[in-house]
């Protein structure tokens, strides 16, 4: 894949500050963040400053910030993980990477060092492919191609989405799985990327995400709220539904979502088990999420990123909202987030 | 590699439920190199071209041949349904197999090595994705869910974790890769180095270029389904068999509720063919399959197709009714598809406890 030509001026680099102390992890991806711009945006919840090393572009978002743009009462809904979509709302840039600050560069089989910066933008540079599924994976990777009895007209691909890296070490499993497996580490370095195909569903992890703010930006919505949610991956889920919804207006557009590299070494933090103490509601909403979305169809009319969110709020609120207050509360959080992106780039 | 435990098989696993079926015109000097992983099985060869040529095949091999000869005395006037001069012959040893598995294989591919040195138990890898669950309704980001250390992420819904039946395996190939002609002009010297160590679940809904090279599926789930079509001689169209049975298949796994995995396992795969040749072969499929795939996409089969037999049926009378207008070849191919349902059945009459709808 060429990596050589990343222009660092179209790319922001997100993170959502849950632990005060950034150093270790700052220091540990300055060969890779170095020259790019940073928002760093500090969970409104934590207390304690923030420690920044120097030597970084760096602009940091605390509560006082947020509450200047969105004002106080809508500052609740960039708490916790959440936090890094104020840094989404504000930025100007076209490419966002974003990666939570428990994870640190991770290692190829060479013993390499993986820039995942250069990876995810240069997988939201090039096409996707979601309409056919290539048995070589990534078609446009150097060395690979479209395979024999892949249609031509579907080989110039559509632009990419989103860009949906993996985890060493501590994967991204749930409460109970990690629980169950306390031992289990991930250790397998599959070395691929690939578009998720077009109507296929897929739990979109934000620990390690890039994505086009100019082509998808609003579609990334801080909405699903779990009633005990938490300063740990295993108890939160507004990842994963802001992932279900990104795919569903992805496809409805006809962009493309790559799974697969880069790979970030996530590091131990939290406990499995104290999580699965937690009653864990996510599981339920989740059940109720698939076959809505499986069913849902956005009306051809919604041909904005801005309308295609609205219409899905509305949907949810009217097929989901009797199941349970987290839907309708999604759902209006899914219209605020509108207005104020609305609100916020409105000149661009 | 890790995961799959295949360092722990020493006998051939499974091998009186597997028939392995190899088309061919030359040799079969290939399944020397294969003895440590194939001797056990019983192979079921297709002697394509010729029939008088006496194919050698390596001592030790259990088998059965069938060339053009034994091919037109056991189907009589329904004979004409199995290509001639193509691979697509292979799909004549599917049908006369007994047995629940088949893995086929060309007589050009050999064994690979995995990156840590390793030769590679294709047909034991083969076997572990068709024996565990495929998961074709949510996608699982660290792909095979059931493989040793790895397991379903945060956010894959727990209704949907016991998977479904595999019904297909889809392995790859290093070295020389499953190109096209106009690819293989333009890449000649291209060579495919890149070890993908997974097995993924291909979505339902979704379609993909099935290779022959390298393929096994569960002969009794969806063996009416792999017809190789009319290719090769007295047809407008080759190297397309495996293309026209692979969207066939897929569109019937899903409407059945099973599985199609790709991924490992991994052969080599020796000899790049003439890509002129491949050109001239190929080239009325280049532009067919700009309707052929669109075709397969938005099938939609009645609810009364619950076995793989009737599913095929009905794409039999789709295809002749949708894609007689590209060209009156897809109507012979309609009627071939017929005889072959027809061939099928009569040599495997279906048994009272016959899988249908997959779980």
């Amino acid at each position: 894949m060429s990596s050589a030509e990343i222009n660092k001026n179209e790319v922001d680099i997100v993170i959502g500050a849950l632990n005060a102390d950034l150093t270790q992890f700052l220091t540990s991806w300055r060969p890779f963040f170095s020259g790019f711009h940073l928002i760093v945006v500090k969970d409104p919840e934590l207390k304690e400053e923030l420690n920044i090393p120097e030597g970084f572009d760096v602009d940091v978002y605390s509560k006082t910030d947020m509450e200047k743009v969105v004002g106080a009462s809508n500052s609740t809904m960039f708490s916790g993980y959440s936090c890094r979509y104020f840094g989404y709302l504000i930025s100007k840039k076209k490419y966002i990477v974003s990666i939570d600050d428990d994870c640190v560069p991770a290692k190829d089989p060479k013993g390499f060092l993986v820039d995942a910066v250069t990876q995810h933008v240069t997988n939201l540079e090039n096409p996707a492919t979601p309409l056919f599924f290539n048995t070589l994976y990534d078609p446009y990777r150097e060395g690979a191609d479209f395979v024999r009895g892949y249609p031509f007209s579907l080989r110039s691909g559509v632009p990419c989405a989103a860009s949906c890296g993996l985890w060493l070490n501590l994967a991204d499993l749930d409460a109970p799985t990690q629980a169950l497996k306390t031992e289990q580490r991930n250790t397998s370095y599959v070395d691929a990327v690939m578009t998720v195909p077009a109507k296929a569903m897929l739990p979109i992890s934000g620990i390690n995400i890039a994505f086009n703010r100019e082509l998808v930006g609003p579609a990334l919505v801080p909405a699903l709220r779990l009633a005990g949610e938490g300063k740990v991956r295993w108890e939160t889920l507004e990842d994963v539904w802001c992932g279900m919804c990104l795919k569903h207006i992805s496809d409805h557009l006809g962009y493309g979502v790559k799974t697969g590299l880069p790979y970030v070494w996530r590091n131990e933090r939290g406990d499995a088990v104290e999580s699965l103490r937690k009653k864990w509601e996510g599981m339920k909403l989740m059940e109720k999420s698939v076959p809505f979305f499986e069913s849902l169809k956005l009306p051809e009319t919604a041909l904005k990123v801005e309308d295609c969110v609205i219409e899905l709020a509305k949907a949810v609120k009217e097929q989901l909202g009797s199941d349970d207050p987290a839907f309708t509360q999604a759902a209006d959080a899914m219209v605020k987030w509108i207005q104020l992106w609305n609100s916020v780039n409105s000149s661009s | 590699m890790a995961g799959y435990n295949l360092e722990g098989i020493k006998a051939a696993p499974l091998k009186d439920d597997v028939d392995i079926v190899i088309p061919t015109i030359r040799s079969l000097d290939f399944l020397e190199q294969w003895r440590p992983f194939l001797q056990h099985y019983h192979l079921i060869i297709v002697q394509d071209g010729d029939p008088s040529i006496k194919i050698k095949v390596p001592e030790g091999y259990d088998y059965e041949l069938y060339n053009r000869n034994d091919i037109n005395r056991i189907l009589g006037p329904r004979a004409n349904c199995i290509s001639y001069k193509d691979g697509g012959c292979r799909c004549f040893g599917f049908m006369v197999s007994k047995k629940k598995y088949i893995y086929t294989i060309d007589d050009d591919c050999f064994v690979a090595k995995d990156p840590s040195g390793k030769e590679i138990n294709v047909i034991a890898q083969h076997i572990k994705n068709l024996e565990t669950p495929s998961t074709p309704h949510y996608f699982n980001t660290l792909y095979d869910p059931f493989r040793e250390g790895t397991d379903f992420v945060r956010g894959y819904p727990f209704s949907l974790r016991e998977g479904v039946q595999t019904a297909i395996s889809h392995g790859l190939w290093l070295n020389i890769p499953d190109y096209d002609a106009p690819t293989q002009l333009v890449k000649p010297r291209e060579r495919n180095t890149r070890y993908v160590d997974a097995v993924m679940t291909i979505p339902k809904g979704v379609l993909y270029p099935m290779c022959g090279m390298n393929l096994a599926f569960n002969r009794e789930l969806v063996g009416p389904a792999m017809y190789f079509g009319l290719m090769g001689e007295g047809q407008p169209i080759s190297r397309y068999d495996d293309m026209w049975a692979g969207w066939a298949a897929k569109v019937v796994c899903d409407q059945l509720g099973f599985g199609v995995k790709t991924g490992l396992p991994y052969l080599w795969h020796s000899k790049a063919s003439n890509p002129f040749v491949n050109l001239k072969k190929e080239h009325k499929g280049l532009h067919w399959q700009e309707d052929m795939v669109p075709f397969f996409q938005n099938l939609c089969l009645s609810k009364e197709s619950d076995t793989a037999a009737k599913c095929y049926m009905e794409i039999s009378k789709m295809t002749k009714e949708k894609l007689t207008k590209v060209d009156p070849y897809f109507e012979k191919l309609a009627d071939a598809m017929v005889t072959w349902i027809e061939a099928w059945e009569e040599l495997n009459p279906p048994v009272k406890n016959e899988a249908f709808v997959g779980a």
